[in-house]
């Protein structure tokens, strides 16, 4: 079958060895500083703020959005990763699926608004959106830590590439679904495309972006022992080191903490998506 | 001038409209144009104008294009040829923000399935066509207040219309379009998804608000009853090109071809005719100075046993049997004395569904009186007559 013997691995070391490092070296050392420092504020904040501040805080919002069960469950979780002693690798992982969350969505909302509204832009978008989500993790892991080097920047970029499809999928299907009628009423009575976009097409699809955003979540945090991996730190290496030694106890004790974290995310971004 | 005027208009849905149009112009048919370019003709050169205070009332089958026809009026969906002067600008021409504001300004829509923005309460909703002209939140919901009251939906200032029945929401589309204070009225099936009773009653209530507003409405509809009870005019549209337009009566009397008389074969003409439509001319009358002996002597001359009497302008004056004026005529008795008193009076726009009525009471035949003169008289037989001449001209036909 080899009728054109195309020499794609050679091609690409060419690439990325030959080309994209010494020419771009200094831009992504720039990304990877404002990242890192973006990065290393959030988790700051999350550690320094006393434990029982933030737990306080993530129970009252529980109750709030999602009711009591979930406050209870909140409870009981925070109460679980403090006793096991997992705490700060808890906010740094937190802060990692903050930071991945907050770009996938800065990115997610305006692509997946722009794709709904723009057939041509659709078109483009649809099959990156399929080679981020398809494409096995540790391809694209590696260059990553090429171009920003280890810790948590490439772990944020990884997550980012995983996570935001469904940012842009939902927000695209969310306005899409915002029925004709509705958009033509409002056209007809003289709207501009920003006023038509702000006043009926975003809040009729807020649910659906809302569930989008939850969907982000999700995937980030599931990326976090992989996170780990490259250098990341937080629950994931906790999960890793268990691994590594062979030690059940302590990976189940790292991963049980990742579970509280995604159900308590979880169950907050479902009760706001229910609530707008 | 015609607050609406629509030239040549048409629209082509396909890859490549220009090339339809061609064929088009080449005489080539709608079904021609589907079948070698895949290509279908919304709307075919369609021409007509609307009057100001006029309601125009555009009537189809679907698939007919009346739909894409009115949404071509306010530029919603965009036309492939000719033009649609609204106050004389051509909005087929417009820049974005020219168009933006003839809409704002001049366009007001009312939708089949309502349209009405679900997250907004019925104030919010009813202001929303100011709120995009950035008219402030005060005035704005004053505005809305008072149609919100016009419509009969106070008290419902604050609901959501998930909240409110079909009609109701009707009432806010309405409201919605009425709070906007343009001139121009487009209606597309806008009681069409409404139950039979109310949508009689939407019906009415639009007459009434038409009326007052003197609002110039373009209804789009596929119920010709409703077309026939609602239009000063109609046109009647098939396979996207307008086969008629006339006057409810000029459609009923003079269908244009098999098309429209199949439609208006089956309509209560009682209830579209009017008096003027089946009244005959009165030609024997008598008047005052005329005398009793000229007036029995013209009801000899007919074989009448009645006769009106009028006066020089043909002013009404009242009814005299011949039984009446022979017995004043010997006795010396004047013919003003004499009248009999309890004629039936009708104007010419009595509809036939209530002269029927009259017409069972009335011992004589009816007069048709028009600002104190008397145009014509309606018996029992013209009445009958005028109900089924329809059907036996289709009898002929046939």
């Amino acid at each position: 079958m080899n009728y054109f013997n195309f020499p794609l691995e050679k091609v690409t070391n060419d690439f990325v060895n030959g080309w994209l490092l010494p020419n771009f070296s200094g831009f992504f050392d720039e990304i990877s500083v404002i990242l890192r420092s973006f990065i290393d504020s959030v988790t700051n904040v999350l550690i320094a703020t006393p434990a029982e501040v933030i737990a306080i805080i993530f129970v009252l919002l529980a109750w709030w959005i999602a009711g009591k069960g979930v406050a209870l469950f909140a409870i009981i979780g925070f109460l679980f990763i403090g006793s096991v002693d997992l705490w700060t690798e808890s906010m740094q992982t937190l802060a990692i699926v903050i930071v991945s969350t907050v770009i996938s969505v800065l990115f997610g909302v305006p692509v997946g608004i722009l794709s709904a509204t723009n057939s041509i832009v659709d078109k483009i978008v649809r099959p990156i959106l399929d080679f981020m989500q398809t494409l096995p993790i540790f391809v694209y892991l590696i260059p990553s830590i090429l171009l920003f080097g280890l810790g948590g920047v490439p772990a944020v970029i990884a997550t980012f590439v995983f996570a935001a499809p469904p940012a842009v999928r939902m927000t695209s299907l969310g306005i899409k679904q915002v029925p004709e009628e509705v958009v033509e009423a409002s056209r007809a009575y003289g709207s501009t495309p920003k006023q038509l976009l702000l006043k009926v097409q975003l809040p009729l699809a807020m649910p659906t972006i809302m569930a989008g955003v939850n969907q982000t979540i999700m995937l980030a945090l599931s990326m976090a022992v992989v996170a780990s991996m490259i250098g990341a730190p937080g629950l994931g290496s906790t999960v890793l080191t268990g691994i590594s030694q062979v030690n059940v106890g302590l990976g189940l004790t790292g991963g049980l903490a990742i579970v509280v974290l995604a159900i308590l995310l979880d169950r907050i971004t479902q009760g706001i998506t229910k609530k707008v | 001038m015609n607050k609406i005027e629509v030239k040549n208009l048409t629209k082509i849905f396909g890859s490549h409209p220009q090339q339809g149009l061609k064929r088009m112009m080449n005489g080539e048919s709608k079904e021609e144009i589907l079948k070698k370019t895949g290509m279908t003709v919304g709307v075919s050169r369609a021409s007509f104008s609307v009057k100001p205070g006029e309601i125009f009332v555009i009537m189809g089958l679907s698939g007919s294009g009346k739909s894409t026809l009115i949404r071509l009026v306010n530029r919603l969906i965009d036309s492939t040829d000719g033009e649609v002067y609204i106050d004389g600008e051509d909005i087929t021409k417009m820049d974005k923000n020219k168009l933006i504001e003839t809409r704002r300004k001049k366009l007001a829509m009312v939708f089949q399935k309502f349209g009405l923005l679900p997250h907004r309460t019925v104030i919010n909703n009813v202001a929303y066509g100011l709120e995009l002209q950035g008219i402030n939140k005060k005035e704005r919901e004053e505005r809305a207040e008072k149609t919100i009251a016009d419509v009969g939906l106070k008290g419902y200032e604050n609901s959501y219309p998930s909240q409110l029945s079909g009609g109701m929401q009707q009432r806010v589309g309405l409201a919605r379009a009425l709070t906007n204070d343009s001139d121009i009225l487009l209606m597309d099936e806008a009681f069409s998804a409404l139950d039979p009773i109310i949508r009689k009653e939407m019906q009415d209530e639009l007459i009434r608000l038409q009326s007052k507003l003197e609002k110039t409405v373009l209804f789009i509809t596929h119920d010709l009853d409703e077309a026939l009870k609602l239009g000063d005019r109609i046109a009647i549209m098939k396979d996207g090109v307008i086969v008629q337009i006339g006057t409810p009566e000029e459609i009923l009397e003079n269908p244009a071809n098999d098309y429209v008389s199949s439609f208006v074969k089956d309509v209560d003409r009682s209830k579209v005719l009017d008096a003027s439509v089946v009244m005959k001319k009165a030609e024997v009358l008598v008047t005052y100075k005329d005398g009793l002996r000229v007036a029995v002597r013209k009801m000899e001359e007919v074989g009448a046993s009645s006769i009106f009497v009028v006066d020089k302008e043909k002013n009404f004056k009242g009814l005299l049997t011949i039984d009446d004026a022979i017995r004043a005529y010997n006795e010396g008795i004047p013919m003003e004395e004499v009248l009999v008193d309890n004629v039936s009076v009708t104007s010419p726009d009595t509809l036939l569904n209530d002269l029927v009525g009259i017409a069972a009471e009335a011992k004589y035949p009816i007069a048709v009186v028009d600002e104190g003169k008397l145009c014509g008289i309606v018996s029992r037989v013209s009445i009958l007559s005028g109900l089924v001449l329809g059907k036996e001209r289709e009898v002929e036909a046939e």
